[in-house]
């Protein structure tokens, strides 16, 4: 351990819920973005899953809406070293769309893209059993442009850049597919508990 | 209902640089070996590390503080010094009000100390030198554009570069004595005599790209996320292509 001379760091709460290596950014929530926010109406957005499926399908907005209803509430980390507790999103649990379009079961992985033309990649597993939505609200708001509005991808148990923003789609594959970020150095997967930040942690 | 995928922006660009693996998975030490205050609210902080990999303008590095209790805190830092300053890397640093580790450096910080370094990290806005750059920066959103200033002047490169930055005052302008012909400081509170006081407009960005580089502007923005925003709408209103505009956002 090397100990920085004179760093005693904030004071300690027992059990804070924060991942190794993260800290609490109370009210903030930082835009962590390295495009130009897109000017994308609902009346624009789609949402499709392809790829190893039965059944490849493209929703609109109102399609989409007619999905069960499903919530998040809990908190999110960016590999940034930023947590947030207690957050809420609404929109429609990824199963729900799964169900429709039934994965072949040689189907391991997903890339998720962006209608901005960003990519993520995410082990099929961490898409299902309710630990995925296609997000359209925060705090009982509309979800704002900046934060991935109209609708984004929310798997609030990986590192945040893996929630893609202005979500467009998911293509599942029978093998991992680095994204963006991870083909810039980032981990195939990112579980904040195993502090999976970059590419060899 | 459509089948086909048509994106209403174009951001899928490449990263740039390839990055380090093994660089960015190891915690080295780094030796602090000068403070120099830039601004009332701006400090460099010098480091030696002696096995340090080299970056490219405009990568940022993960630093980490160590309590005696073995509590850490890491943060983001984008470099501020060239990759030509080797074996020594430089940060500068805002002092943040109830800033844990920037309150470190600014209140207790003194040369010897040693604090962790991981990186590079992140080639997506590394500059290398090879495409004409405009860089648009405001407060300390000017530390990664500086990287990349100081190595076109190092190397001394031809390939065209502009930068804009925006501060609120000129004692607030962070570099102030560095800058040179290649940039326009924009005031937004208080200015020089002669130079108007205003928010970054479209009246900063058109002249530039008007006078388009042949290859076109490569454009790399830093600043809050309400500056990026409006740095990057100017941009895109004055033309330049969505996929060619890197942003770095912090705040």
């Amino acid at each position: 351990m090397n100990v920085t001379r004179g760093f005693t760091g904030r004071p300690r709460v027992q059990n804070t819920g924060l991942p190794p290596g993260q800290y609490d950014a109370g009210d903030d929530w930082p835009v962590l973005s390295a495009e130009v926010t897109p000017d994308l109406s609902s009346a624009d957005w789609t949402f499709r899953v392809d790829g190893l499926v039965e059944q490849p399908r493209t929703w609109d907005w109102d399609e989409a809406h007619t999905l069960p209803a499903s919530a998040y509430e809990g908190d999110i980390h960016c590999v940034t070293s930023w947590s947030k507790f207690g957050v809420r999103f609404a929109g429609v649990s990824l199963d729900a769309f799964l169900a429709v379009v039934r994965p072949h079961g040689s189907a391991t992985h997903a890339v998720a893209y962006s209608h901005t033309g960003y990519t993520t990649n995410l082990p099929l597993a961490d898409l299902t059993g309710g630990r995925a939505w296609i997000a359209w609200e925060y705090d009982g708001k509309p979800l704002p442009a900046e934060h991935g509005g109209p609708a984004r991808l929310l798997v609030p148990h990986l590192y945040f850049w893996k929630s893609a923003k202005w979500v467009a789609g998911l293509t599942l594959l029978d093998h991992d597919e680095p994204g963006f970020w991870e083909q810039n150095g980032y981990h195939a997967r990112g579980n904040p508990w195993e502090e999976q930040r970059y590419s060899g942690d | 209902m459509t089948e086909t995928f048509a994106p209403v922006t174009r951001f899928a660009v490449p990263g740039r640089i390839a990055v380090s693996s093994r660089a960015a998975a190891e915690w080295q030490t780094a030796t602090l070996t000068e403070v120099r205050r830039e601004t009332p609210y701006a400090s460099t902080f010098r480091f030696a590390v002696p096995a340090w990999q080299g970056h490219l303008p405009g990568q940022h590095l993960m630093l980490r503080l160590t309590a005696e209790d073995g509590y850490t805190a890491q943060r983001h830092y984008s470099i501020a010094s060239p990759p030509e300053d080797s074996g020594h890397i430089e940060l500068t640093l805002d002092h943040v009000e109830g800033g844990e580790v920037s309150g470190w450096f600014h209140t207790v910080a003194r040369p010897g100390d040693e604090v962790e370094v991981r990186g590079p990290l992140s080639g997506f806005f590394a500059w290398p030198g090879d495409r004409p750059a405009l860089l648009i920066g405001a407060g300390s959103g000017v530390v990664p554009l500086m990287s990349m200033v100081r190595h076109h002047r190092a190397r001394g490169l031809s390939v065209p570069l502009r930068m804009l930055v925006s501060a609120r005052s000129p004692e607030e302008l962070i570099y102030a004595r560095e800058l040179g012909a290649e940039t326009t400081p924009v005031f937004t509170r208080n200015s020089p005599q002669g130079v108007p006081v205003g928010r970054m407009a479209a009246a900063h960005v058109a002249p530039l790209l008007a006078a388009q580089p042949e290859g076109g502007w490569e454009a790399y923005v830093c600043g809050s996320n309400a500056f990026a925003e409006h740095a990057s709408r100017l941009l895109v209103e004055a033309g330049q292509p969505v996929d060619r505009i890197r942003i770095e956002r912090f705040g």
